[in-house]
């Protein structure tokens, strides 16, 4: 399974950017007919509507896409990231809900950019005394974070606990025939929306990864302390990394907001991170299109086939241990190794094979000797005496 | 006493639970008014009290935080999955006191040799469960990545999924609402300290802790197994080239942790009779690895004072600032000793404690 991944990723990696995206648009394409398509084997229906089965799994994606910063980009284990999915939300809903204390009704457009302001700002302030730790104390720490978040919206009168804001703004815009383009019941608007905001967020991570920014991340994830060493001003990449994650969780509450038109206090709580950390490592951390698909495992898979609820936390809990021993790059692995100009790079150091072998992080490929010298030991940033001899 | 100590601190705390949340709060903060108090008078009023009732409770942190600190110090790994350990000797009690008959809220009269007796069964059942639990633990998730040499974001990975998985095994077995248990011995007063009562409960919880905890410490300090024990926490390669078993010496610290969280279970369920649930140890968790990081990760008498001082804080907290607010205060301590020590009171280093 592995080498066949690898062998398309491979030729995935060959191809020119403009048959690149010759591939990409159709497929988004069929990506945004799907719910009105609605094709026998893979339609959720009739347990639940397809259209917001599929807006969820859109909504999930996106907060892979940014835990991924964070996780497979920066190697930081946040734990609280349904945080910055809550404070998202509840920024949407303090600003447009007429619950709200604060009496503005903005609209939705004008509450992205805030929110995403806001939660960076908050990313920004968590990541601060945290980030100069070791790696296992900022995942207590975000912990402690996601569930101080949770804790404020119980307990602090202006955010409504568990009575929560309704009427949260949503797009406008009509279909010809007068029927909303955004509502609650049909979710086929903002599923376009999100696809759409997806393949957005997509593009300009896909620069970041490729800038220095994205290449300090890596430095940081793979080694820390050679990284300071040479001269990448650690802690702030790591800051960014939080930062940059953090407003794409507040980009997903708002989405997710606008499109219930309802928050409360009722699920933000700890569980939900653990999902979304599960989503990231199924996929194959650092691997934007592996997230997208480990998000769609974890979201879509329970619609389809009607989990019970208790056992899907169950499955994907195993499956988080299961994969971090037999398969710890994730399902589809290949994390991103290098650099501005990568691929070439890799090409042109170590012909066609080595395109591939950056994926083997796994400790198997380095013990069998088929990786080239330049790609770093794993033992990222930490003690000489972390994971053990 | 360290609870004195720690009253200066709380106006800081509520500054930083302030500058903690601006993201939510910033358009907010002219309603403080309402949801939050500030009630010094109540902090005094119930200064003995809540030290009692604090050292009392923080003693069970300090059992839980041994765990952490144990296995952190010999792996340099935060074992998430330890809280789930905790809640597998909690059901253990409760089962132990199911079978012997007891129903939830009844209160037999039994002479006092066979509570004593009941007790100490529920006790050992709890430290073996949980200890098994923990070598089982660490045989099926962390073994095989040790093996491969994992990275350490890997282990972190693997606990958060234990735990996760642990978790649900327990809700899919006994149902997502917490059951109550019966109380074998009833708190009453025994005496008072400067007009706070002191109820037999406590006592018995403060001195079997405090008992528990000096038998963990002349186990690692004075033991050969516990000399083994430091020698890996210290440098695990030589320990290796010096004849101890380093799968051993892993092995016994999990049972080491697994036995403490079971006898924490028991008198957590003795102070909280309808404590057992299945995410009953997410928060207290999150405590006890609080009060090791407090003490000082990886040191033995760090984990004990850490636990006493967030048992203590903690119920400070709850006077001064309302009982919402009270799981808040352990995360903001947390966060503030990661920031301005983050070795914590003792400083860390199992290796470094001498015998």
């Amino acid at each position: 399974m592995r080498t066949r991944f690898a062998t398309v990723s491979h030729w995935w990696n060959r191809q020119s950017r403009p048959v690149q995206w010759a591939y990409m648009v159709p497929v988004v394409l069929f990506l945004l007919a799907l719910p009105v398509l609605n094709p026998p084997i893979i339609t959720t229906e009739p347990y639940t509507d397809f259209p917001i089965s599929l807006f969820n799994a859109a909504v999930f994606a996106l907060i892979a896409i940014g835990l991924n910063v964070v996780i497979g980009q920066a190697g930081l284990l946040d734990l609280g990231y349904v945080g910055f999915f809550a404070i998202g939300a509840y920024t949407a809903a303090l600003l447009s809900s007429p619950d709200s204390e604060l009496g503005v009704r903005y609209p939705w457009l004008v509450i992205v950019p805030i929110a995403m302001v806001v939660t960076m700002i908050s990313g920004v302030i968590l990541g601060t005394p945290t980030l100069r730790l070791r790696g296992d104390y900022l995942a207590i720490v975000t912990l402690g974070f996601g569930e101080i978040v949770r804790l404020l919206a119980d307990n602090v009168d202006p955010l409504r606990g568990n009575r929560g804001f309704q009427n949260i703004a949503r797009p406008g815009g009509e279909f010809a025939d007068g029927t909303p383009i955004f509502s609650q019941t049909d979710a086929l608007g903002f599923y376009w929306l999100a696809v759409i905001i997806i393949v957005i967020v997509l593009l300009f991570m896909g620069n970041l990864e490729r800038s220095r920014v994205g290449r300090a991340w890596i430095a940081v994830r793979e080694d820390e302390d050679a990284a300071e060493l040479s001269g990448v001003p650690t802690y702030r990449f790591k800051i960014w990394a939080f930062a940059i994650g953090a407003a794409v969780g507040g980009l997903s509450g708002t989405l997710f907001a606008a499109q219930v038109g309802y928050v409360n206090n009722q699920r933000f709580d700890v569980t939900t991170s653990i999902l979304y950390l599960a989503a990231v490592v199924l996929g194959g951390q650092g691997n934007k299109v592996g997230v997208i698909v480990g998000a769609f495992i974890v979201s879509y898979i329970p619609d389809r086939f009607q989990f019970e609820p208790q056992y899907r936390f169950l499955v994907f809990g195993i499956a988080l241990i299961v994969l971090m021993i037999f398969r710890p790059q994730g399902l589809l692995g290949m994390r991103q190794h290098l650099l501005t100009y990568g691929r070439q790079a890799y090409q042109k150091l170590f012909g066609a094979r080595a395109a591939v072998a950056p994926s083997g992080l796994s400790a198997s490929s380095r013990a069998r000797g088929d990786l080239p010298e330049a790609v770093p030991d794993d033992h990222a940033g930490t003690s000489p005496r972390g994971g053990g001899e | 006493m360290p609870a004195a100590g720690r009253a200066p601190d709380a106006p800081g705390e509520r500054v930083i639970s302030t500058v903690l949340d601006p993201a939510v709060l910033t358009p907010l903060v002219v309603h403080t008014e309402a949801w939050i108090n500030f009630d010094v008078g109540l902090l005094i009023d119930r200064f003995w009290a809540n030290t009692i009732n604090g050292l009392a409770y923080g003693s069970i942190y300090a059992l839980v935080a041994l765990g952490y600190t144990l296995v952190y110090g010999v792996l340099q790994l935060i074992n998430f999955a330890h809280s789930e350990i905790f809640v597998i000797g909690v059901f253990g009690v409760y089962l132990t006191f199911l079978g012997l008959g007891f129903e939830p809220g009844a209160l037999p009269n039994l002479p006092l040799a066979a509570i004593i007796l009941d007790l100490l069964l529920a006790g050992v059942v709890a430290m073996v469960v949980a200890g098994l639990a923990a070598v089982g633990l660490e045989r099926v998730a962390y073994r095989p990545l040790r093996r491969r040499n994992a990275p350490r974001l890997a282990f972190l990975i693997t606990a958060i999924g234990a735990s996760f998985a642990i978790q649900q095994v327990i809700r899919i077995v006994r149902g997502s609402n917490p059951e109550g248990t019966i109380r074998l011995l009833p708190p009453s007063p025994a005496f008072t300290v400067f007009g706070a009562p002191v109820t037999n409960l406590q006592i018995v919880i403060i001195l079997a802790s405090i008992a528990m905890f000096i038998v963990a410490d002349q186990f690692v300090n004075r033991s050969r197994l516990g000399r083994g024990i430091r020698a890996v926490a210290q440098d695990p390669a030589t320990a290796t080239l010096m004849g101890v078993n380093r799968e051993r010496v892993i092995m016994i610290t999990f049972l080491v942790g697994g036995v403490l969280a079971g006898a924490a279970a028991l008198f957590y369920l003795m102070t909280i009779p309808q404590g057992a649930v299945y995410n009953g140890g997410f928060l207290l968790g999150i405590k006890a690895f609080t009060a090791a990081v407090l003490g000082g990760i990886g040191n033995l008498r760090g984990a004990l004072l850490g636990g006493l001082i967030l048992g203590v804080a903690e119920n400070y907290g709850q006077s001064l600032f309302g009982g919402d607010w009270r799981d808040v205060v352990a995360f903001v301590l947390l966060v503030l000793v990661l920031m301005f020590r983050p070795t914590g009171i003792l400083g860390e280093s199992l290796a470094r404690s001498r015998a």
